[in-house]
């Protein structure tokens, strides 16, 4: 049972790959002695232009997994490779959305949507009316002034998310990024992020806790069991493009679902 | 969550009126104290060659204000205050920076620092006008000696604040370390910095006129001393009133710096002194 669920996490998406992670494991080292064995061994790829989710039960390494991804945290063992960069680069232009907006407090809507423009020196007045357009499209139109702390915690994410789009990143990361949203923005979120990944041609790499989502968003579905974590399996979601809610009641939609769910608790979540 | 709302709605006329009732009972009591001190002189309990009564006080002050020569040592005194305290803020926040962000320098530097920092830096004042002569260099060094300490300490807590994500969203833009530094660190630790330079610059005053004791021939705390020799007691309280204008003048406009700079942090209004 293992062994196949194993073999089959290695199976490769049909679009040409982009980033490969092959055995890839991580161990903290935790403060006081010890260790924390977060990933044990963890294998699939990602193909460009791909939308793929992460779902696992909660401490299970997701987080963990995404910032090795991105490059921003060195596995313990395993390697992650990346296929198709731009000449000179070690690890693909990112944009980030973490699970709390972490928006910097003494910056502006705009300011701090304008961030990645400016640490990467790209031309201001462009970046800015990227920039000003992405705030329109997160619903934030008329709060490019006001600080974080005069936002709630749903549109200071939905800021986080025009941040990590105006930089054009080749792929994109979310980490749980509607979490703080109340249901109906983040049904529209998700419908937003689907038109903009259709759109602008963009990898996307998505955590959630929610099946649905992941379903409704993904071309595959990665199922994580609890920690330390592997692959449980890998869902193709073979639903025609563009998704409507509508589709969320079909039929095959609640069998992939269902499907989850119990890989789910099958590790022992939800 | 209604309830706060609630609690505060209500709390706020209430703090208007505890305001109100604060700022009218502080000033029955400058008046009962100052009338009171007036009276005891006009009446003779005190003799005004000891005790001056505070409207000859206020009187002086004046005359001084208006007098070139009390006011060129007001330059001069302020002078001293305000070039130590911008030494002390570029060796404090340059220093606390690079103890907070580099490992090594913190393990080599850091004893020292704890060392020094024990030491009366009022006793060392005799010692830099020796080094440093009488002129304006020595209480130039004084005040940045003793402003030193607390931007430094205050500086170190503030850039060791950075909230972790922050910098981890700066990596996946792959920022520089100066980017980093500018961007994110800085901002992080201006609320400390302004509690710092709140304390200094009350400290600078200090420093200053204890450097003019020891050894000048100009500033306020050389004439408190010239006036002291003179008797001249009157003298010698306008000059403490200058000297605390001048406190409450950088006072106000190290806070209303800071509101400006740190108008984002909830921490930076109680930090003050
Ligand atoms: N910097 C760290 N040091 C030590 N342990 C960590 C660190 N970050 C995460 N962990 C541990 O690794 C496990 C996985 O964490 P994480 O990747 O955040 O899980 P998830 O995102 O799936 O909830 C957790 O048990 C967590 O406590
Ligand atoms: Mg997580």
């Amino acid at each position: 049972m293992v062994a196949a669920t194993i073999a089959r996490s290695i199976a490769t998406p049909a679009r040409a790959p982009f980033i490969a992670l092959d055995g890839v494991a991580k161990t903290y080292e935790a403060r006081f002695g010890g260790q924390v064995q977060a990933v044990e061994t963890v294998s699939f790829e990602i193909g460009h232009g791909e939308f793929v989710s992460i779902v696992g039960p909660s401490g299970c390494g997701k987080t963990t997994l995404l910032k090795m991804i991105g490059g921003l945290l060195e596995p313990s063992a395993g390697k992650i490779t990346y296929q198709g960069l731009a000449p000179g680069r070690k690890k693909p232009q990112l944009g980030i959305v973490f699970q709390d907006a972490v928006l910097l407090p003494w910056r502006t809507v705009l300011q701090n949507v304008c961030l990645p423009i400016e640490v990467m020196r790209k031309d201001r007045a462009e970046g800015e009316a990227l920039a000003r357009r992405l705030i329109e499209l997160v619903g934030l139109k008329g709060f490019e002034d006001k600080y974080p702390t005069e936002l709630s915690g749903g549109m200071q994410q939905r800021a986080s998310i025009a941040r990590a789009l105006v930089s054009d990143p080749a792929i994109l990361l979310m980490d749980e990024p509607f979490g703080a949203l109340d249901a109906l923005t983040r049904e529209y979120m998700a419908q937003e992020l689907q038109r903009i990944w259709s759109s602008a041609a963009k990898t996307v790499l998505f955590i959630t806790h929610s099946i649905t989502e992941a379903v409704f968003l993904s071309d595959r579905v990665v199922v994580m069991t609890a920690r330390p974590s592997r692959v449980a399996e890998i869902i193709p979601i073979d639903l025609p493009r563009p998704r409507d809610l509508q589709m969320t009641t079909s039929e095959v939609f609640g069998r992939q679902v269902a499907h989850i769910r119990s890989l789910l608790s099958a590790t022992g979540e939800l | 969550m209604a309830t706060a709302t609630a609690a505060r709605g209500e709390s706020a006329p209430g703090l208007l009126r505890r305001l109100d009732v604060g700022t009218a009972l502080s000033a029955a009591l400058f008046i009962l104290l100052f009338g009171g001190w007036e009276l005891a002189v006009i009446w003779g309990l005190m003799p005004a060659f000891v005790l001056p009564s505070p409207s000859d006080v206020v009187v002086r002050t004046v005359v001084d204000l208006t007098t070139a020569t009390t006011l060129s040592d007001c330059v001069y005194t302020l002078t001293e205050i305000l070039v130590g305290f911008l030494g002390a803020l570029i060796l404090g926040v340059g220093l606390g920076a690079l103890i907070a962000l580099n490992p090594l320098a913190d393990r080599v530097l850091s004893p020292y620092i704890v060392a020094l920092q024990t030491i009366p830096k009022v006793a060392v004042a005799p010692i830099l006008v020796i080094w440093f002569g009488f002129g304006i260099e020595s209480k130039i060094v004084i005040v940045a000696l003793i402003d030193f300490f607390p931007i430094l300490v205050n500086a170190v807590s503030g850039f060791r604040s950075t909230d972790p994500r922050q910098i981890l969203l700066m990596k996946s833009l792959e920022a520089t370390d100066w980017q980093i530094f500018v961007k994110v660190r800085l901002p992080n630790a201006t609320p400390f910095l302004m509690a710092g330079i709140y304390i200094s610059m009350i400290f600078s005053v200090i420093g200053a006129v204890v450097g003019e004791f020891i050894g000048s021939a100009r500033g306020l705390g050389s004439l408190i001393v010239q006036r002291q020799a003179s008797m001249d007691v009157i003298g010698v309280f306008s000059i403490l009133v200058i000297l605390t204008l001048i406190g409450i003048v950088l006072n106000i406009a190290a806070k209303m710096i800071g509101r400006r700079l740190a108008f984002w942090s909830e921490t930076e209004g109680a930090s003050g002194i």
